[in-house]
């Protein structure tokens, strides 16, 4: 166990395979949250926090519950009502401890359960492993990797909410405005984000 | 009740990723290739229907105020029934389509027909429904992927199209996956201002 694997999982999580801009998950907040640069950042950090705790749960819970008892394949019933769970007891513990950072983050919390960015990195943290390929990772690198997509969902909505508010006075044509003008901005952020797939680690 | 008019909706006037704008996490990700959106589309449908045929038989039973979870655990249970067969029966496809099968339980078409249609009408109104928006997502998902197959990899279902020619490797890619899915929004929306003006 090396500091570089954790290095390499975060560097690889946030650039080379950007979990919106490569992967294309988490495409719907994305596109809905990403028209002003504040809400953006404020999603941003609960995506990052419901990542990294939902990968800090669901991995034990699939190597230590269902594993042993011999129903790993109930795994997707199972993670999408962990998270919907979770999501909903962060939301009462940060309403009872902050009212201020409920006030930021609230309104984003519920939209999280149906991200599936979320249950992309659950699903991904038991399939696929970074060391071995193939072999499923341990609880660290886990969350590693969960803190890692949750930083590069972020990036990718605050880099498309910068553009965005200023294409809002830009003269786009009509029946280009909103979605559309959106996918292309998209497009040619994963062009340049496309470039990181070369890096060597 | 117009059962055809619920079935059509779906298919072209409120059709899933182009008109409503849902579903575009695995309209961009399995539209590498035109098996693989077939295959996707057989999944969601099947999905679809079974969860709708489902949500609509139990719906005067659900308490309201418990309706999420219990339709999300319904449609968790037909994903992993997709998820058993393909791996059973098509390991290759199950191979290719990899995390997004179990993503078709985020998919949000089918927890937003179980909310806005199959908890509010009949079993069999429901299917038609189902049907419907199952060929509308897959319509649009088989547009996209023929369009990224020729130009990206020059193929057609696997066969190569024009020997010795380079394909544009790129639109293969995900920068590829959100140009075509542009234009083709571009495209919907002219046609639907253009109706509009008539």
């Amino acid at each position: 166990m090396e500091i570089k694997v954790f290095v390499t999982i975060l560097l690889s999580t946030i650039f080379i395979n950007n979990y919106v801009l490569s992967r294309m998950l988490g495409l719907c907040p994305f596109l809905g949250v990403s028209r002003k640069l504040d809400s953006a950042i404020g999603m941003g950090l609960a995506v990052i926090f419901v990542m990294s705790l939902t990968s800090f749960i669901t991995y034990p819970i699939y190597k230590h519950v269902l594993v042993p008892n011999g129903i790993p394949y109930l795994v997707t019933i199972v993670f999408i009502l962990v998270i919907a769970a979770l999501v909903q007891l962060v939301e009462m513990v940060i309403k009872k401890i902050s009212p201020a950072l409920y006030h930021a983050l609230g309104i984003f919390l519920p939209l999280i359960t149906t991200n599936c960015a979320v249950l992309g990195v659950a699903v991904l943290n038991i399939t696929s492993g970074f060391a071995e390929p193939g072999a499923s990772m341990g609880l660290l690198k886990s969350v590693v990797q969960g803190f890692g997509g949750g930083i590069g969902f972020t990036l990718a909505l605050i880099i498309m909410a910068g553009i965005r508010e200023r294409l809002e006075i830009a003269d786009i044509p009509e029946n280009l405005r909103g979605v559309p003008i959106t996918f292309i901005t998209a497009g040619l952020l994963a062009l340049a984000f496309f470039g990181f797939s070369g890096m060597k680690i | 009740m117009n059962y055809w008019k619920e079935f059509r909706k779906g298919i072209w006037e409120r059709n899933p990723q182009l008109v409503v704008g849902l579903a575009f996490c695995p309209t961009l990700a399995v539209s590498t290739s035109v098996s693989n959106a077939l295959w996707m589309t057989l999944a969601a449908s099947f999905v679809l229907i079974w969860s709708n045929i489902l949500i609509s038989s139990v719906r005067k039973v659900v308490a309201k105020h418990l309706r999420i979870p219990i339709f999300i655990t319904i449609i968790a249970t037909f994903v992993t029934v997709v998820d058993l067969l393909l791996n059973a029966y098509r390991p290759d496809v199950y191979k290719s389509l990899g995390i997004f099968i179990p993503l078709i339980v985020v998919n949000c078409i089918i927890l937003g027909r179980a909310e806005e249609f199959a908890s509010k009408n009949g079993v069999l109104v429901s299917i038609l429904d189902g049907l419907g928006m199952g060929i509308g997502f897959g319509l649009t998902l088989v547009v996209l992927a023929v369009a990224r197959e020729i130009l990206g990899a020059n193929k057609l279902f696997g066969y190569t199209l024009i020997p010795g020619m380079k394909p544009a490797a790129a639109m293969i890619m995900a920068p590829g996956a959100f140009f075509a899915l542009a234009l083709m929004l571009w495209g919907m929306n002219a046609i639907n201002a253009r109706k509009k003006r008539k």
